[in-house]
């Protein structure tokens, strides 16, 4: 049995260090080729014809017209007459033509006659939307009622956060290309092992005719996991029009359709003792998360307060499709919690660090974590030189105040297999059917096979983004790394094993003497008795090395991963806010972010995953917004000019701390896509309010 | 985007045949930051844009007896930079708060003047003045927390998105608008309307006439001026309210006052009250602040911007402040 163990501290020559992401240059010199790139021989343009109405059903199309217009090869109906519209935005007809802008005018020339109904587009509270409120069960633990009569405090506030969307610098779409009945889909998606299963059901052929590409891609935070309409629709173009075709959504469709991230308010109370214990938490919330009801969500988040009643009531609106946004739930969560227990903190006159210490038993197996992390957030932000009371006695018309928030997320590791082949040459691949949202899973993964062989970065080619390499699952819920780590080491130690296997009788020692060391093949204690990892190879002779490893979560207590991954993490983030109490404006002036996420495999790639996660949540604290219009039940600001985000004087400074070492590096590798973005958003509210109160009226 | 035909003259006369006699069939491209993305959107669907880049006679910034010429084509990061206008701040900060050097090299004084509402409604097809299938505005039952506060009595409730007008407007300047029957003056105070009907255009510009120039009258340099705008971001953002002020100061009083407030009414809109209340008082936290307040007395804000009421005001406020604060050398601009 194989020891993949992860390396000893002392002993990693690449895992932990600062390594810039392998793909950087080509990425910022545009030499890299994304989705949106794609360019293929004779390729036509697929434009789609979107509903006007939020809600309405389908009469009749006619495309008659549109088929006549100059440079159209085909057109495809996505939704028949008699299909029921449930958005604004839905799409109904898509056409392919010569050029992007002859498309756009056919589309134009398609008629389409709708019978309009009713709809509701507005994030509105569940007594003003009718029958479309629909409340779930109500959830009780402990004795709430008792606990709110004996609390010595109780406080109360209603907080909220409104609709947004994912806004993925790269728009969702695809380009589609047949050879008789196989396709090929270069598709700008988080799934590249698992949408050529939704492509061949859509289009009815056998799941193995379809290969999928992603060399590259511009984010999906969620939003990119399916085949969608318009990728059936783009290959039923191409196999219409015998030509291939790319059909990429518009930056107003992107907005409208490519997804949506709930809506949440609350009207809170929570209880506590004088000393800051906090004993009741009730929560009746509301939101809209389009046409489904969801559950009901986990409130009070991080904190298990001990005595609990909960209402929740889903409010069913045509606002799009809501479809997962990086931590699903939990910004929203930990905004309504965090910004509650702050006022609860206010009320008993107890700065928040000290009552978040106080009440740390409450999260649970993380509490030294957390603990530990807010000690050190506290220290980088100098809360104790900068914290006061609510209302900043400063002069002037600018008002400042400190926030803090903690989150927590699994990122366990998703299935994984990886290929790894050794060749006489020296060369070594490594191949998953992953993909890297630019995260930087490719330098990852890199650095893994690297360490695991003893050589430099530069000697592994990595293969990932196409699904003719061994299944790898989806990019979501910071499953990647976990995943794809595990695979890479497994793969790339049995790959060496062999090779040492190999070579052991020439040295005349047992296999389980070598080790792979600087690029070099040598006796354990013994370095001058060895070869050059080129030398080892060419003993190879014709035969390639080729060795499988595989990332498992049926087996959680077999041979599987455990050792090399986990998941469940923690992380604090404070921020320093500054509003214009004249105008309301508010500017983030500082943004502390300490995070664990187990052993870092490049610190440089998770620190910037932190930055990013910050940077969403400051625009999403302070800008964002998918604004509906009721009357007509479009989304107004489709655009990059009103659906605002932060650009970079907006944001602030930004530190980040990773806690490594003893106590974390042990775990092994777990997942961070998701957490940094959870507390910052929940930053801001509160801080204005600590801000403004006393202080003045916005 | 319609296809159309596109022309690219060398001289103004070569230009001004090329423009029809009605508005919506011809589309003048200088920056084209806006225009592309109406004819995008559909919004407009020219038979023919002229592009007027080629025309050199619009470009550059030059003093007359009469005054400062500033080119139809001057980019907005020129008209921020230029020597010649450090000695009106108003203008250079107004320039600076466009804050994508992106758009500020492309678009130009005359784009800035003549850009079209930024009115959601308008941009996703209801028409100018956002109207229902029912001829009714959507805008005052609808979300119109950008819209106007003052002047906002209907049928128009978008705001007037240029940049550079109140600063030019309360420094007296005029436009040039030529026409293939010679040029005609107007001030800017008088270069935009308030359309009645869809049919009907912002300001006074006749299909077949292109603004050439604006002009700062001679003695503008006086004056001490400013513009003070109120944004939700610092990146690239429509104001939510601007003041401009330019004022005559003598010895230390306000002999004589100019208040244009922008993004708060279809037009440019002039503070006459706010201007008669400074009229021998001095700049200061009290003057100004009264100032702010005797500019909104009008308002009427709509059902989602009473908000903007108090930023017009602080507005007002900050930028006679700013005003009235001593002239930095080689000011930079920015608010």
């Amino acid at each position: 049995m194989a020891d993949y163990r992860w390396p000893e501290a002392g002993k990693r020559s690449l895992i932990g260090k600062r390594i810039s992401r392998l793909d950087g240059p080509v990425k910022s010199s545009g030499r890299v080729k994304y989705t949106y790139d794609v360019d293929r021989p004779n390729m036509l343009y697929g434009k789609m014809v979107l509903s006007p109405y939020a809600q309405a059903t389908i009469k009749s199309i006619d495309t008659t017209a549109a088929e006549k217009m100059p440079g159209v090869k085909a057109v495809q109906v996505m939704r028949e007459p008699g299909t029921e519209i449930l958005w604004a935005g839905q799409e109904v007809v898509a056409v392919a033509a010569e050029t992007e802008e002859q498309a756009r005018d056919a589309a134009r020339r398609v008629v389409v006659n709708y019978e309009k109904l009713p709809h509701l587009v507005r994030d509105v509270e569940p007594a003003k939307a009718g029958d479309r409120a629909k409340p779930a069960a109500e959830q009780t633990e402990g004795d709430p009622d008792k606990a709110f009569q004996e609390a010595e405090v109780t406080v109360e506030g209603q907080y909220g956060c409104s609709v947004i969307t994912h806004c993925c610098l790269e728009a969702h779409g695809q380009a589609t290309e047949w050879e008789g009945d196989n396709l090929t889909v270069w598709a700008s998606t988080q799934n590249v092992s698992g949408i050529g299963g939704e492509f061949a059901t859509g289009l009815k052929i056998p799941a193995g005719n379809v290969r999928t590409l992603t060399p590259v891609m511009g984010g999906g935070f969620g939003s990119k996991f399916g085949a969608d309409t318009w990728g059936v629709a783009c290959a039923q173009l191409a196999k219409k029009a015998g030509r291939p075709v790319k059909m990429m959504l518009e930056r107003d469709h992107e907005l409208m359709v490519a997804g949506a991230r709930p809506s949440i308010h609350a009207k809170v109370r929570v209880g506590a003792q004088k000393d800051g214990t906090i004993t009741a938490w009730s929560s009746e919330s509301w939101g809209t998360g389009g046409m489904g009801t969801g559950g009901s969500p986990r409130l009070p988040y991080v904190f298990r307060i001990p005595n609990q009643r909960k209402r929740h009531t889903a409010v069913l609106t045509n606002i799009g499709p809501v479809r997962a946004w990086r931590a699903p739930n939990h910004p929203q969560l930990c905004l309504i919690t965090m910004a509650a227990l702050e006022d609860l903190a206010a009320k008993l006159g107890i700065d928040p660090v000290e009552m978040f210490l106080k009440n740390i038993g409450m999260t649970g197996e993380l509490s030294k974590v957390y603990a530990a992390e807010l000690q050190k957030a506290a220290e980088l932000i100098e809360w104790q030189k900068k914290w006061h009371p609510r209302g900043d006695k400063a002069p002037g018309v600018i008002k400042r105040g400190l926030g803090i928030s903690l989150h927590t997320w699994g990122g366990g590791g998703h299935p994984s297999n990886c290929a790894c082949a050794i060749h006489p040459d020296g060369s070594v691949e490594v191949s998953l059917g992953s993909q890297d949202l630019g995260t930087g899973t490719r330098t990852v993964i890199a650095i893994i096979a690297a360490e695991t062989l003893g050589l430099p970065l530069e000697a592994v080619k990595v293969n990932i983004g196409d699904s003719h390499y061994p299944q790898s699952g989806g990019s979501g819920g910071s499953t990647t790394v976990g995943g794809v780590s595990a695979s890479t080491r497994r793969a790339t130690t049995n790959a060496l094993n062999e090779l040492l296997a190999k070579m052991a009788p020439s040295l005349g020692v047992e296999n389980d003497q070598l080790e792979a060391v600087g690029g070099r093949i040598q006796v354990k204690g013994n370095p001058s008795k060895g070869m050059s990892w080129k030398q080892a190879c060419a003993k190879l002779g014709t035969t390639p090395i080729n060795a499988t490893g595989q990332t498992s979560i049926t087996t959680p207590t077999g041979p599987s991963a455990r050792d090399l991954i986990s998941s469940g993490v923690g992380g604090v983030q404070m921020a320093e806010v500054a509003v214009d109490i004249e105008t309301g404006v508010v500017k983030l002036e500082k943004l502390v972010a300490v995070q664990d996420c187990g052993l870092i495999i490049d610190l440089k790639t998770a620190e910037s995953q932190v930055y990013g996660g910050c940077i969403m949540g400051v625009c999403y604290a302070l800008y964002e917004e998918k604004i509906m219009d009721e009357q007509t039940g479009r989304c107004l600001n489709p655009d990059m000019e009103f659906y605002k985000l932060a650009g970079i004087a907006d944001i602030g400074e930004l530190v980040v701390h990773m806690m490594t070492g003893p106590g974390y590096d042990e775990r092994g590798v777990i997942g961070l896509g998701e957490p940094p973005v959870i507390s910052s958003g929940a930053l801001t509210p509160d801080k204005v309010l600590a801000a403004l109160e006393k202080g003045g009226a916005a | 985007m319609q296809a159309f035909e596109y022309a690219h003259p060398r001289s103004m006369t070569e230009a001004l045949p090329l423009l029809g006699s009605r508005w919506g069939e011809t589309e003048i491209l200088a920056g084209g930051t806006d225009l592309l993305s109406l004819m995008k959107n559909y919004v407009v669907t020219p038979k023919r844009v002229v592009n007027i880049k080629g025309l050199r006679e619009l470009r550059g910034i030059r003093g007359t007896p009469e005054g400062i010429y500033i080119g139809a084509l001057v980019t907005l990061e020129e008209l921020r930079t230029s020597q010649p206008m450090h000695e009106y701040p108003a203008l250079a900060q107004a320039a600076a708060g466009v804050t994508s050097p992106q758009i500020r090299n492309m678009g130009t004084v005359g784009g800035d003047l003549c850009q079209r509402p930024r009115c959601w409604y308008f941009r996703s097809g209801f028409g100018l003045l956002a109207r229902d299938e029912s001829g009714r505005s959507l805008v005052p039952q609808g979300e119109n927390r950008y819209h106007a506060i003052l002047g906002n009595d209907g049928p128009a409730y978008f705001v007037n998105p240029s940049s550079l007008a109140p600063a030019l407007i309360a420094l007296g300047a005029k436009a040039r608008l030529d026409g293939q029957n010679g040029e005609r003056y107007v001030a800017l105070a008088e270069f935009f309307v308030i359309p009645k009907s869809d049919a009907e255009r912002e300001n006074v510009l006749q299909p077949n006439e292109i603004l050439t120039h604006v002009i700062i009258p001679e003695g503008a340099w006086e004056l001490s001026s400013a513009t003070y705008e109120v944004r939700q971001k610092e990146a690239l953002d429509w104001p939510l309210a601007t003041a401009a002020v330019a004022l005559k100061m003598q010895a230390g009083k306000v002999a004589s006052a100019r208040i244009v407030l922008g993004h708060v009414a279809p037009i440019p809109w002039p503070a006459p009250e706010a201007e008669k209340s400074l009229a021998g008082q001095p700049i200061n936290e009290a003057t100004a602040a009264r100032a702010g307040e005797a500019a909104v007395q009008g308002a009427k804000p709509l059902s989602g911007n009473r908000y903007k009421v108090q930023l017009a005001r602080v507005a007002v406020k900050r930028a006679l402040l700013a005003a009235a604060r001593p002239r930095s050398i080689g000011a930079k601009g920015g608010v």
